[in-house]
């Protein structure tokens, strides 16, 4: 199984914010795949340990403390998923 | 249920009539043969546009919508039309989200035979005068169906009062369980309308004529015709129970605390750096606040809400034309119901002027 499948439940359009992605990430393993997440990606700004702006690959998104992702106009799911892989590797 | 004859078979069907004879009570219908339950306000809608729909509206017909419905009561229709040739069309709302009447009857005409029309908007919570719209439908000689989904869980609807044709809502929007909902339809037209789906329960005779080899068929009886295969029994007593519980209470202090409730909130929101869409007249909509936090999409105000344990909901809310007509992408939705408390919304509050820090 790989990285992206180990930790991520699913990825799936924002309702009316098409451009917009939401990952969720599986919640059994949501705590280890935002570690792993925030120990690789650049941190730009954070909001007591609620939410967390980052950027990875010039790819910036939110990481939320729920184990939601969302990335804002992205080109596709499977860029995601690229990055996403490395992230949790 | 009905077609057995041991205990356990009529104690089901006594309760299940039993919940039929609440909702009848509760909504003010004439008769409970009325009363069809279904899964909820969407397959309601589908009922009336397949048994009636298919057979009433041809080449040439209108069916007039607004552009403040959930697609729920605009897909069954366009999908329809896609079979039998007739047009859709829709009527105004303006920039704040309000039903444009003078539209809605410009577009009435002799073609018109059905408007398909929410009672209360499911993203302003803009409530809509039926009364008035149904005189005029009525005068063009049209039906009318409305989308209660988000009224009669709010708000009194009497429907002897209204004289709609078509009620249709949903029990897990009033305290009740998911899956059960009801469809209200003048006895008249049921009675004359085809079923929906096949199966038992709503077949009375089902017998081989032995020369011809060919089916005789027997419709049940309304409302029986309508509810094919085993019934969501436990749905329906859910629901009676739901409606028991907020009966108790009333639905004029059910409305006047939502009332209450959205004024409080709108002018805490004042303050804040949001963006608010809907009347200002509050007593023209019920506890809904759609609103937009600047640079956040919605979805990301609806994960920080989610991070304090506040339920909102983001997105377009199944109504995506409104959106459209609004100039806005997708909005965050608070809404307010019997449950909720002031307390509840300074906590909302607090909660809005920490993301506001973001």
């Amino acid at each position: 199984m790989s990285p992206f499948e180990d930790y991520v439940e699913r990825i799936e359009g924002a309702c009316g914010e098409g451009t917009n992605l939401v990952v969720t990430l599986k919640p059994g393993k949501k705590d280890q795949a935002m570690a792993k997440i925030l120990r690789k990606a650049q941190l730009t700004k954070s909001f007591s340990g609620i939410v967390y702006q980052l950027c990875f690959k010039e790819v910036s998104f939110r990481l939320y403390s729920s184990g939601r992702l969302i990335f804002r106009d992205v080109g596709s799911k499977e860029e995601i998923r690229n990055v996403l892989t490395i992230l949790l590797l | 249920m009905q077609r057995a004859v041991h205990t356990l078979s009529q104690e089901a069907t006594e309760l299940y009539q039993t919940a039929r004879e609440e909702v009848t009570r509760f909504v003010n219908a004439r008769d409970m043969a009325e009363i069809v339950f279904v899964r909820g306000t969407t397959e309601a809608i589908n009922l009336v546009a397949y048994s009636w729909g298919l057979r009433n509206l041809g080449k040439g017909d209108e069916v007039l919508v607004s552009l403040m419905e959930h697609h729920s009561n605009i897909l069954p229709w366009e999908i329809l039309s896609k079979i039998n040739g007739y047009s859709l069309r829709y009527a105004k709302v303006n920039d704040l989200g309000v039903l444009d009447v003078e539209d809605l009857a410009n577009k009435l005409s002799e073609k018109t035979k059905i408007v398909c029309l929410s009672h209360v908007s499911n993203v302003t919570g803009v409530i809509n005068d039926i009364k008035r719209i149904t005189r005029l439908v009525h005068e063009q000689g049209a039906l009318i169906l409305v989308d209660g989904a988000q009224s009669v869980p709010h708000i009194p609807v009497d429907l002897q009062d209204l004289d709609v044709d078509f009620l249709a809502f949903s029990g897990h929007k009033m305290l009740g369980p998911t899956g059960i909902g009801v469809l209200y339809a003048k006895k008249e037209l049921l009675e004359s309308m085809a079923p929906f789906q096949g199966g038992g329960e709503m077949v009375r005779e089902v017998k081989l004529d032995h020369p011809s080899r060919k089916l005789c068929i027997a419709w049940n009886e309304i409302p029986w015709k309508f509810e094919a295969g085993t019934p969501n029994i436990c749905g329906a007593i859910g629901l009676a129970e739901a409606i028991r519980y907020i009966s108790e209470i009333g639905m004029t202090e059910i409305a006047k605390h939502e009332l209450s409730l959205t004024e409080y909130a709108t002018k805490l929101m004042e303050d804040r750096k949001v963006q608010t869409y809907g009347p200002r007249d509050l007593s023209l909509r019920c506890g809904i606040i759609p609103f937009n936090v600047e640079g956040l999409s919605s979805h990301d105000v609806a994960l920080f809400f989610d991070n304090y344990g506040i339920m909102i909901r983001s997105g377009v809310h199944c109504a995506h034309p409104l959106h459209q007509t609004l100039n806005l992408q997708a909005s965050a939705r608070a809404s307010f119901y019997v449950y909720n408390t002031k307390e509840e919304i300074d906590r909302f509050v607090d909660v809005l002027k920490e993301i506001e820090r973001f």
